[in-house]
């Protein structure tokens, strides 16, 4: 049964629910109630100014009885069917379930919501928990605290003499690490207290870039003509940059992208675009610059001068993510490592040799992307010595509906059954 | 002079402690705090058993028993591994690596004490 069929119904639980009899309904707006009654069992079309009374008297909307549920509640509704698909939902009556039982409806769009909230936070929790390299130091130092404490006290507690210098220092020592393990701990709750915000507690220079990159948006080009100490000075104010060792990784990233800005600044980025839209290679031989310098360019304008932000991930020959720029629908790893079929992996394979291919991101969502990539070598060239490498991807939302390889974020998060690359289980599995 | 006991642990605590509870068994207790020449360390001393923890600095414990298990005559050397990571794949890269036992962070002395007497015996 069609949406605009079941106006009757959502009249018949409307009524219901404000407590209304169907005669005392019909009489507020002038009919008989056994055409009132023919009208809530659809077997009566309804429209204009009675459909606007007897909203009126209802007290809601009329597009909320002629319409129904609100197209959001819907969408939820098929998503949560099609992710309990072994429950067996009638998919094909959401829209007149929604209309009979708007809040029943609500409440399972709600929940499906807040079980998509919650496993977000898991996926990240588990992240941290798995892969975290300052939470896995942290349990361990207090591992070894409550160890050293263990055996110490186990030794005092014996029966038996102890020479009294043998005791103590077994007493020094049992008093210095109870005050370790105290701090580790303290330390230890603080930092998991910010857990749940995972933009909150950076922990490694490289995040503290990323979260400075991201503060930025990618782009310095005021950036452009400043000498390298203006950009160390520059990075030293930044106040996502709390080390000297996060500033100094910071300083070079802002130096290469002043430079992109320089090559390709914005009123030429968008005469390129014009010309050949969101095509990377296109664009580099026409500005005869290094594929790599546009992509991270094109990742950097795509906010302003693109009708989609695109997403930018690069990694060195080791695979270390070390650069993201992250978009809706693509999620890059915090800690654990990335997907090994994206591009990005393949690209370093391949040296030199730019990669397209669409890719569709496993999950819920399934949306696709149109990936570029390329690895090109660092630092100068040296005789029979192997250059090291870069790679870039390039991560450009598709709008309409595409079949890509199937890639995922990280194993631990990624559903996909039977995949050759993964590393380890999943925790959606 | 018992037989002896090389204790590879960068905790200085934990080192007192055992070499304590050891040397009170009876062992003679030698103790080394780095991964670094860890490998050298135990063919020089040629000890009854090692104890080694996983997370020294300079190279991880799984590293030092691989390389020591490629050492002429090292083959056969009781190895008790220490380490703060419990689960089935630490217990498999342990096994892996050579280890004759691996013992989980917090543990007994008791339970260190019986382990050394029984790999030694065995």
């Amino acid at each position: 049964m069609g949406r605009d069929t079941l106006t009757g119904s959502r009249i018949r639980e409307r009524r219901a629910m404000a407590g209304m009899r169907q005669a005392e309904l019909a009489k507020a707006v002038g009919i008989s109630a056994s055409y009132l009654n023919l009208i809530e069992h659809n077997r009566r079309r309804i429209g204009g100014k009675l459909l606007v009374d007897i909203a009126a008297e209802l007290g809601v909307e009329a597009s909320l009885l002629s319409e129904g549920a609100e197209a959001a509640v819907l969408a939820s509704l098929g998503e949560a069917a099609a992710d309990g698909a072994q429950a067996g939902a009638e998919i094909d009556r959401a829209d007149e379930f929604a209309g009979r039982f708007p809040g029943w409806a609500a409440l399972v769009a709600q929940q499906h919501r807040r079980i998509e909230n919650l496993e977000r936070t898991a996926v990240t929790l588990t992240d941290r928990l798995t892969h975290d390299p300052h939470l896995a130091t942290s349990m361990h130092e207090m591992l070894t605290m409550v160890t050293a404490i263990r055996s110490t006290a186990g030794i005092l507690a014996e029966p038996g003499e102890i020479e009294p210098e043998w005791q103590n220092r077994f007493h020094r020592n049992l008093n210095e690490d109870s005050q370790r393990l105290a701090e580790s701990s303290q330390q230890l709750v603080a930092y998991l207290d910010g857990a749940g915000d995972a933009a909150a507690s950076l922990t490694l220079p490289t995040e503290e870039v990323d979260a400075m990159l991201v503060a930025h948006g990618f782009r310095f080009d005021a950036q452009v003509r400043a000498q390298p100490e203006d950009i160390r000075s520059f990075a030293s104010q930044q106040p996502e940059l709390t080390s000297e060792a996060s500033q100094d990784l910071a300083a070079s990233v802002i130096r290469q992208l002043s430079e992109d800005a320089r090559d390709l600044p914005e009123d030429k980025m968008a005469a390129l675009l014009a010309r050949h839209g969101t095509a990377p290679v296109d664009i580099a031989n026409e500005a005869r610059l290094p594929l790599t310098v546009v992509l991270r360019r094109l990742a950097a304008v795509s906010d302003a001068l693109l009708p989609m932000a695109c997403g930018l991930v690069m990694c060195d020959a080791a695979g270390t993510l070390m650069q993201r720029k992250a978009i809706d629908g693509f999620p890059l790893p915090r800690f654990s490592a990335a997907c090994p079929k994206w591009p990005l992996f393949q690209a370093l394979a391949r040296p030199m040799q730019p990669l397209r291919q669409v890719v569709t991101v496993t999950g819920r969502d399934a949306r696709s992307f149109e990936c570029y990539a390329v690895a090109e070598p660092i630092g100068p060239l040296r005789v029979d010595e192997s250059p090291l490498y870069h790679s870039y991807m390039l991560v450009i939302p598709l709008q309409a509906a595409s079949e890509g390889r199937e890639v995922g974020s990280t194993c631990r998060v990624c559903p996909s059954v039977g995949c050759e690359g993964r590393r380890e289980p999943s925790l959606l599995a | 002079m018992g037989k002896s006991v090389l204790l590879i642990e960068d905790e200085p605590n934990i080192i007192e402690a055992i070499s304590f509870i050891l040397s009170r068994d009876g062992w003679s207790v030698a103790t080394h705090s780095n991964g670094h020449d860890a490998v050298g360390v135990v063919m020089a001393a040629q000890p009854d058993i090692v104890i080694l923890d996983v997370m020294l600095p300079g190279k991880t414990g799984y590293d030092i028993l691989r390389e020591l298990r490629e050492e002429k005559g090292m083959v056969d050397l009781p190895v008790l591994m220490l380490t703060a990571k419990g689960q089935v794949k630490d217990r498999e890269m342990a096994e892996r690596a050579g280890a004759s036992r691996f013992m989980t962070k917090p543990f007994s002395n008791a339970e260190v004490l019986e382990a050394v007497r029984e790999l030694v015996n065995a």
